[in-house]
């Protein structure tokens, strides 16, 4: 498959995105958001069509759905998944989730909550949502659209939804073996957890994107990833299965001035 | 036996103070018409439990709500709950900030009479620093695990929408997901629901009594109240009307915006209100979303 030159920064995202389910074997997808969701999708019609997907609402489907107005598309349903259901799902480990915190620190932990002080918050976001029973139970991975020192906040996020890898935060008899952290997708790189004791690593940079910039915009410190190279580009496989499952362009709005995915250094 | 009452005869039935638990889920089969009810009331100082969406967001907005016990407040389409994210950040309310699943457990643990309901969701996060009354519990097995123990949430009131009931309280909740009403339903002292459509008695198939989620001994009362979940959705009957919702979140903008909400719509009462909003005609054919 060749690679191809004119795809935007979205979609180099969504093929990021999509690899964070590699190997996981037949377990829930969700990606929450339009970015994550076609990640998930595009997983599951290409290398790992053992996952499990819904329509967002409570329908298992086999065939991922395309965003937004279907036109005459009939989801085809294999399934039931309704929220009692996810909860059951979640619990019983057998889910990786891809979410958009509000802010992330070097521990993995995750905000949803509120920005500034709790009682009088400068910013009321959603609430902690599952976040708390997601981070202990199951994998997840994190999609940042605007990668920035507001979200990679230095010390620890303002108020902890999402559980990390902080060992303050741990009491004895706590089991955190369930815990399971992997990625963060963000507009300028790939991130991991697989530094000595689970510091976050750039696992790789997007085309002109240079670490510096990344640690820059970055409130706590980074590690290379020994195998740090450019993030892969799409294969026109894998736009053509984007395009059909985002018919509408929605991918187009996530990020500010749909940028191309080749950037130049500025 | 006839449990047909008016949404004031409900409204009649709440104290100041009392924790009152909302079906539904954010934008989602919230009653509505009862909640308008609530806000033309005097009662005050609510401990409110939702799956937080409008219903959170207007009773803030009307200064009901002491006490917030939730995991999120939200209007889907809308991310930002404007009512809710302009009260709180005030600061002033109480808050039990719960993950969805504790929140849940909660409610399992009050309908089956128990104390707590053991849970690894919480532990590690700032729920338990915030919330020092949630305590832990060693499992007494030879594993010794230390897990959270997710008090029963016990509610005064239970206030729930449904597409179909009858004057025993026999309901039918018809949308694809039943979301947790019967839970909340199960937690309560008192359930009162409201209904698109009530029937003097049910006859039903078995294909269509497996939409019956709670059994009719939790129901107290039953309101006929048509289009009672605008502007949240009812599937699978009609969707959220994005035009209401954009009108409420203005009004969360403006000074004097949240009275001139109640004045336009709700002080009127409930037949003003379906007028405002082009009448049940409109209001029961608002698409669903689509994702």
């Amino acid at each position: 498959m060749s690679n191809n030159t004119e795809f935007t920064l979205a979609e180099l995202m969504i093929v990021a995105a999509s690899e964070a389910w590699r190997c996981d074997g037949e377990v829930l997808a969700s990606g929450i958001g339009v970015i994550p969701r076609l990640g998930a999708s595009l997983a599951k019609l290409t290398y790992a069509p053992e996952l499990l997907m819904t329509d967002s609402e409570c329908f298992l489907v086999e065939e991922p759905i395309p965003l937004g107005p279907r036109g005459d598309y009939v989801p085809k349903y294999s399934g039931y998944m309704s929220f009692e259901r996810v909860f059951e799902c979640v619990w019983g480990g057998r889910r990786h989730a891809m979410i958009g915190p509000t802010q992330i620190d070097r521990f993995g932990q995750t905000n949803l909550s509120v920005v500034g002080d709790y009682r009088k918050p400068k910013a009321a976001i959603l609430g902690v949502r599952g976040l708390p029973g997601n981070s202990i139970n199951h994998i997840n991975s994190f999609f940042v659209p605007n990668h920035n020192t507001r979200v990679f906040v230095a010390g620890e996020v303002d108020m902890v939804s999402g559980v990390g890898f902080n060992p303050a935060r741990w009491a004895p008899g706590m089991k955190q073996d369930f815990m399971d952290i992997r990625r963060i997708v963000t507009d300028l790189c790939v991130l991991d957890f697989e530094g000595p004791d689970h510091a976050v690593r750039v696992r790789s940079l997007h085309p002109g994107v240079s670490f510096d910039e990344v640690q820059e915009k970055t409130g706590f410190p980074l590690l290379k990833a020994p195998e740090m190279g450019e993030t892969p580009h799409p294969t026109a496989e894998q736009l053509e299965i984007i395009r059909r499952l985002d018919p509408h362009d929605l991918r187009g709005a996530q990020i500010k001035g749909n940028p191309p995915g080749i950037r130049t250094a500025a | 036996m006839n449990k047909l009452m008016t949404t004031a005869d409900v409204v009649a039935q709440l104290r100041d103070g009392m924790t009152i638990g909302f079906g539904g889920w954010g934008p989602r089969r919230k009653p509505m018409a009862i909640v308008r009810e609530i806000l033309r009331s005097d009662v005050k100082d609510l401990t409110v439990v939702s799956y937080g969406g409008p219903d959170v967001g207007m009773l803030c907005a009307a200064g009901k709500v002491k006490k917030l016990i939730f995991g999120f407040a939200t209007l889907d389409a809308i991310p930002l709950e404007p009512w809710y994210r302009k009260v709180r950040e005030a600061g002033g309310l109480e808050l039990m900030e719960l993950d969805e699943g504790m929140w849940q457990w909660g409610l399992r643990a009050a309908g089956m009479r128990l104390p707590f309901l053991p849970t690894r969701c919480g532990l590690a996060t700032d729920i338990t620093k915030l919330n020092p009354e949630l305590k832990t519990i060693q499992s007494p097995y030879d594993d010794g695990e230390v897990l959270l123990a997710m008090p029963a949430l016990k509610l005064d009131v239970a206030l729930l929408h449904v597409n179909v009931a009858d004057q025993l309280g026999n309901t039918l909740i018809e949308g694809s997901d039943p979301y947790f009403d019967h839970l909340v339903a199960r937690a309560a002292d008192a359930c009162f629901v409201s209904a698109e459509r009530v029937e003097e008695r049910l006859v039903l198939t078995p294909e269509r009594a497996r939409f019956n989620t709670f059994e009719r001994y939790l129901v107290k009362g039953v309101v006929h109240a048509p289009c009672g979940a605008h502007p949240t959705t009812c599937a699978p009957e009609y969707g959220w009307d994005m035009s209401h919702f954009k009108r409420y979140v203005a009004s969360a903008a403006d000074d004097g915006g949240w009275q001139a909400y109640m004045d336009e719509f709700v002080t009127p009462g409930e037949a003003a209100y379906q007028d405002k909003n082009g009448g049940i005609e409109r209001m029961g054919k608002l698409p669903l979303p689509v994702f």
